[in-house]
């Protein structure tokens, strides 16, 4: 996992690997400054000699700027390291979700990708650096100062030793606990933020239901929540501190009376005691500054855990060996297709599909919540893989195509469809980045979105909001409609697109694809009998097979589930206007 | 894309050092005593630290040395000395302890506050307020900017606090030695800060500019991984990474700059300590040697200590400026939110549970399904009660939601008590605006809404909403057991009112098929029941809550026509002696409407029953029949 990540640093290596040698490098000035000071006492102020002094002085303003240069240089390049491996791993990870199928997507949620994409990656940048810089500079002046101690006096360094055996022991018994809490704690601050989601996105139902005290109250709970648990967290992170302090003046004390003794009985110099003093601060700092490191890391080593399953998630549709480029026809064969989602749940959602659709065809599919109509469009672009059988399109199997040509023929406009920020016309260019503004406006006046678009101020210049919000339900299913028009695919999929759609403009739209493309082989999943009746064949799906095939009189003749569903719409007995459409 | 200037202004700089104060004085006034303890405690740990130094100082001279010269073993005067120190040990262990873990609570308290008065400020808020801003950033202020306040109120206050103490302290006990040499302390010092203000000021500009391009990478992102089946459905995911890879090279470049200057600081510090040492050693030795200011070899050994000691807070406090800066910037967040000027009402009259006695209504706690309106006049005294029937009135309405696109125009119409009222028309003619009137998420310009001839303005937003139930056609649930989903329309509903209601819906049979029937768990909006299935618990909610008056705007729009057949029973009994208002654009849904508005353009162009619309030929007519003007 670790060495995943690692390889990302890529371009920056050279700043990650220079880091800990311009730390190493300041950490030495560091040593050879309190020498430099030492000297500078001893022998310049207490013997009285003005010329070491200066001269002492002189290599210690050396020191200085060497110290100075590193510690910039280390602080720059270990920025650079850091923010660099952040840029990589959004950048990996970004570029493979677009690998994504939409298995893969499904199997992740949106939700979760941003969260990895954002938090995560910036846990892992701080700890990094954290790594990179404290992580070489505590073992580092730890290192060193205890082999200082040991050839000043290997027996007075025994006591460090038993400090440090003090302070791993409580280490190990309270870290695993602080991540333990810390991981808890984690887990309700979810639960708070789908609290805060929620009333942000359902405003209106509680506001409908005046339920605002009552939602005030839902989230003071989860809020103490956050607060009880932080509190229990932090509480053991607190320990610490006086634990180190308690540690550093058990050692200072130690070291004082028995050095006093070896003084007395001349086995220790003054110098040697004094500099003692100093090495037991460097050395419990270390220690001190090294479970901050430890600490930092493992709280990131969840995020990186969450990362790397992005990074190494593999993308369950992709080409084959030699792709076929092009699309003959938009023809489309089901042959015996079986198809469930999870290779271990045990019913198929779609079992023993057979279904030939001719070239330029126009399709209707009808069927209750839950039959599977979208399941069935989704695999002629291979959004899904079938799980037996086969589907073909211009009479080749869907996955010997590229699937970037196949999806460029057969255009899809989703039930649940997005607009992106950015301009309308820049929006419809997803279709085709080199259409032109007359072909765009063509599109829409097609979809029938020009309409509308003529009224806006900007007219296609007009800035969509992030999400769509900008626009209303029915004028985005029809912006939807001209994006995936400008395709010009050779097989057009409307799954559900024009629900918020008035009845008079889904039959315009309806009547334009008839006359402008009528070589487009179209399939239309819809809910109202009215947008699909006129099809050339009519396909009834109930529970995940086909129950009926025909066209609208032949369905009304045979088929029960269509005639009730006509019966419902139309209102047997009083309305009668669709069968006037259908005289007409 | 017009994207914001990503350098940070003077004006952002500005405020948001006004927003530090606003937090500061929220701190200081919920936590006076823990605050003014933490500081006591602080004072207490640096004496307490400062012993121990002076010990370490004096333990050679004043104890060792005597007794080398001596060849003493009486360990005697030592041992005392050390017993002593031991206690200052102690009492700095238990005040740092104690201080830190007072800081914990009032860390926490502090973000529990914070959050807590985001959210219920929220609340109040009107529903222009989540129209007009994206969910995401309000989403990353409870997440983001919250967590910034967390670093500065756990981490910095009380590490300025100690830097600061300890700084005095070492600074009268340097004045005390050497005036001159407390001089040229100072002049470092000067030379100190004159660099960390530098370093934190263009560290503080590409911070600013690192929390807004963290906010265009993860706004992107959010928008991508959003619409990411939409990429693939387009085929569009090279120029998703184009556009990402750009957003992501502008957040590198901030920052690793942000994070340099950051990291910078502290070497920069260090060192400047390091040459403000040898100029003391330099200036003081000269003094020393001449004995010109009475200046002691030891002294100034002392004094260079001192000098070592002084450096050390300044360092650590210019550490903490990051912080500081971020929490600004999150704090200014925040209190833009707690600034929104909240829903406005001014309204009086109330929604009351009533019973009539001879003749006469009046007030009671138990649910009779009679209600009333309560009026108080203040201008005699007195109270009346008027019997809600449901009469809605739009009066000559005008209404825009920005001043430059007028949306609807001269609304006029009358539900009658019991009434349905259909709305009809093409997508945008304002049928889901009027529906945004009539309970008051936006406020009307011009001319006047009544409910049983009572101006709307002047009842009580909350007792006007309690009298009308909704189901919109984006169905929105909660987290929690599909049980407490419908009682979200009655809190104290009963498990048999929870299930009568879901009959009503037609809801029962789905709900008894789940893993855990009524309590199955929903998570995520409801992401694991279909758009239909959401739409009848939606119309549950709406029955239990047995409200006077309906808007049912697209509420059965995704369930299909035969489902719907069945929901219409219910719904025809919920609708059952209710004034109802309907969007939709099935005709099954709308046919038997006592009165069917048509839309247009934002006025009502039609308006008739099912059958005098039909006779009228005009755009109802067309609407449902599909037949085109110009066909």
């Amino acid at each position: 996992m670790v060495s995943k990540l690692l390889s990302r640093v890529r371009e920056y290596t050279k700043y990650a690997i220079a880091t800990p040698l311009f730390m190493l490098l300041e950490v030495a000035m560091e040593m050879v400054i309190p020498l430099l000071m030492a000297s500078i006492i001893d022998k310049g102020i207490n013997a009285g000699d003005m010329n070491h002094i200066l001269i002492v002085g002189a290599e210690m303003l050396v020191a200085a700027g060497i110290g100075l240069f590193a510690g910039i240089m280390g602080g720059k390049c270990g920025a650079y390291a850091s923010a660099g491996l952040a840029k990589n791993l959004r950048q990996s990870m970004f570029e493979r979700i677009q690998t994504y199928s939409f298995a893969n997507i499904d199997k992740f949620s949106s939700n979760s990708l941003i969260t990895r994409l954002t938090t995560d990656v910036t846990n892992v940048q701080n700890a990094f650096q954290m790594l990179l810089r404290m992580g070489t500079r505590a073992p580092a002046s730890l290192i060193v100062a205890v082999i200082m101690t040991i050839t000043i006096s290997p027996k007075l360094s025994t006591i460090y030793l038993t400090a440090v055996a003090i302070l791993t022991v409580i280490l190990v018994i309270v870290m695993p606990m602080t991540h333990k809490r810390f991981k808890m704690l984690f887990e309700r601050y979810d639960a708070m933020n789908e609290r805060v989601q929620e009333n942000v996105s359902a405003v209106r139902v509680v506001k409908a239901y005046v339920r605002e005290d009552h939602e005030i109250d839902k989230f003071s709970e989860a809020n103490q929540n956050i607060y009880r648990l932080s509190v229990r967290a932090e509480r053991l992170i607190v320990i610490m501190m006086p634990t180190m302090m308690a540690a550093v003046y058990t050692c200072i004390m130690l070291l004082s009376w028995n050095g006093a003794k070896m003084i007395v009985d001349s086995t220790l110099t003054t110098g040697e005691l004094t500099s003692l003093l100093s090495y037991c601060m460097n050395i419990l700092m270390s220690l001190m500054m090294l479970s901050v490191v430890f600490v930092m890391i493992m709280m990131s080593t969840a995020s990186a855990q969450r990362i790397v399953e992005v990074l190494d998630e593999e993308p369950s549709i992709a080409n084959g060996e030699h792709p076929i480029m092009e699309v003959a026809d938009g023809s489309i064969d089901f042959n015996h297709v079986n198809f469930k989602y999870n290779a271990s749940s045990e019913d198929n959602v779609l079992s023993d599909i057979d279904l030939h659709i001719k070239s330029g065809e126009t399709v209707g599919i009808l069927g209750g919540t839950g039959s599977a109509k979208t399941s069935l469009v989704n695999l002629i672009s291979r959004l899904y893989d079938v799980t037996d059988g086969n589907i073909e399109v211009g009479g080749v199997d869907v996955r010997n195509y590229d699937v970037e040509t196949l999806r460029d023929q057969v255009s899809v406009v989703l039930q649940k469809n997005v607009l992106f920020s950015g301009t309308i016309l820049e929006n419809l260019r997803w279709g085709d980045p080199n259409a032109t503004e007359e072909e765009c406006k063509r599109a829409c006046e097609m979809a029938c979105a020009d309409e509308f678009i003529d009224k806006m101020p900007d007219g296609y210049n007009t800035y969509i909001e992030q999400g769509g919000t900008n626009v209303s339900g029915g004028q985005r299913q029809r912006l939807c409609i001209a994006r995936a028009l400008l395709k010009k695919p050779k097989v057009l999929i409307l799954d559900d697109s024009t629900s918020a759609v008035d009845t008079a403009t889904d039959a315009k739209i309806r009547k334009a694809f008839r006359e402008v493309i009528p070589g487009t082989t179209k399939l239309i999943i819809a809910q109202r009998v009215s947008s699909v009746q006129d099809a050339d064949r009519i396909i009834v799906m109930d529970d995940g097979k086909i129950n009926g095939i025909g066209t609208h009189e032949e369905l009304l003749a045979n088929n029960e589930i269509y005639r009730d569903v006509y019966e419902s719409q139309t209102g047997a007995g009083t309305g009668d206007f669709d069968e006037k459409e259908v005289d007409a | 894309m017009p994207r914001p200037n990503r350098r940070a202004s003077k004006e952002e700089m500005k405020a948001s050092v006004g927003s530090l104060g606003r937090l500061f004085k929220i701190l200081f006034t919920t936590y006076p005593i823990q605050l003014i303890a933490v500081v006591v405690l602080i004072i207490i740990s640096v004496f307490a630290n400062v012993q121990g130094t002076l010990f370490i100082q004096h333990l050679v001279d004043d104890y060792i040395v005597p007794m080398v010269k001596n060849h003493s073993r009486d360990f005697g005067p030592l041992a005392a000395a050390m017993l002593k120190v031991v206690r200052f040990y102690v009492i700095g262990i238990v005040a740092t302890y104690t201080y830190n873990l007072i800081m914990v609570y009032v860390g926490q308290g502090m973000l529990r506050k914070m959050r807590g008065a985001m959210f219920e400020h929220m609340e109040k808020l009107p529903i222009r307020y989540f129209d007009t801003h994206a969910h995401g950033d309000i989403m990353s202020t409870y997440t983001n900017d919250i967590d910034t306040l967390r670093q500065m109120v756990g981490q910095s206050i009380p590490q300025i606090i100690n830097s600061a103490m300890t700084i005095i302290m070492v600074f009268i006990s340097m004045i005390t030695l050497s005036i001159p040499l407390t001089i040229v302390t100072l002049l470092m010092v000067g030379v100190m800060l004159v660099v960390t203000a530098n370093l934190a000021k263009l560290s503080g500009k590409y911070f600013m500019q690192q929390q807004k391009d963290i906010a265009a990478v993860n706004g992107n992102i959010e928008e991508m991984m959003n619409g990411q089946k939409v990429v693939k459905v387009f085929n569009h995911e090279e120029q998703a990474i184009e556009k990402f890879t750009e957003l992501n090279e502008q957040l590198f470049d901030s920052a690793s700059k942000a994070n340099s200057y950051a990291n910078i600081m502290m070497p920069a510090n260090a060192q400047i300590g390091n040459v403000s040492y040898v100029i003391v050693a330099v200036v003081g030795g000269a003094l020393a040697l001449s004995g010109a200011t009475g200046l002691t070899l030891g002294k100034l050994v002392s004094f260079l200590t001192f000098n070592k000691s002084f450096n050390m807070p300044i360092n650590q406090v210019s550490q903490q400026f990051n912080f500081i800066i971020m929490a600004m910037a999150g704090a200014s967040r925040i209190f833009a939110l707690l600034d929104e000027e909240p829903e406005v009402d001014d309204g009086y009259v109330m929604l009351v549970n009533a019973k009539e006695e001879n003749g006469q209504l009046t007030e009671t706690k138990e649910h009779t399904g009679l209600w009333a309106w309560k009026h108080y006049h203040a201008a005699e005294g007195t109270t009346t009660y008027q019997k809600l029937t449901g009469k809605i009135t739009f009066d000559d309405v005008d209404f825009s939601y920005n001043p430059d696109k007028q949306i609807l125009h001269n609304i006029t119409l009358f539900g009658n008590p019991g009434e349905k009222i259909a709305f009809v028309g093409a997508t945008g003619a304002g049928k889901t605006t009027i529906m945004n009137l009539i309970n008051r998420f936006y406020d009307i310009e011009d001319g006047k809404i009544r409910y049983d001839d009572i101006n709307v303005n002047k009842i009580k937003k909350a007792d006007l909403r309690r009298s009308l139930g909704i189901v919109l056609q984006d169905t929105h649930l909660f987290t929690g057991t599909v049980a407490e989903n419908i009682r979200y329309g009655k809190l104290d509903a009963t498990d048999e009112e929870v299930i009568s209601a879901a009959k009503l819906a037609n809801a029962d049979g789905f709900i008894r098929k789940l893993p855990q029937g009524y309590d199955t768990k929903l998570t995520g909006d409801g992401a694991n029941l279909s758009q239909g299935q959401r739409q009848l618990l939606a119309i549950a909610r709406a029955a239990i809550a047995d409200p006077p008056a309906l808007i049912l705007d697209e509420a059965t729009s995704s369930i299909d026509t035969r489902t719907e057949k069945i929901v219409q029973d219910g719904m025809d009994k919920l609708m059952h002696g209710r004034t109802t208002f309907v969007i939709a654009h099935r005709l099954s849904t709308i046919r038997n409407s006592d009165c069917i508005m048509v839309m247009e353009n934002g006025r009502i162009i039609e308006r008739g029953n099912h059958d005098e619309l039909i006779a009228e030929g005009g755009k109802y007519y067309q609407l449902y029949t599909g037949k085109i003007v110009n066909a």
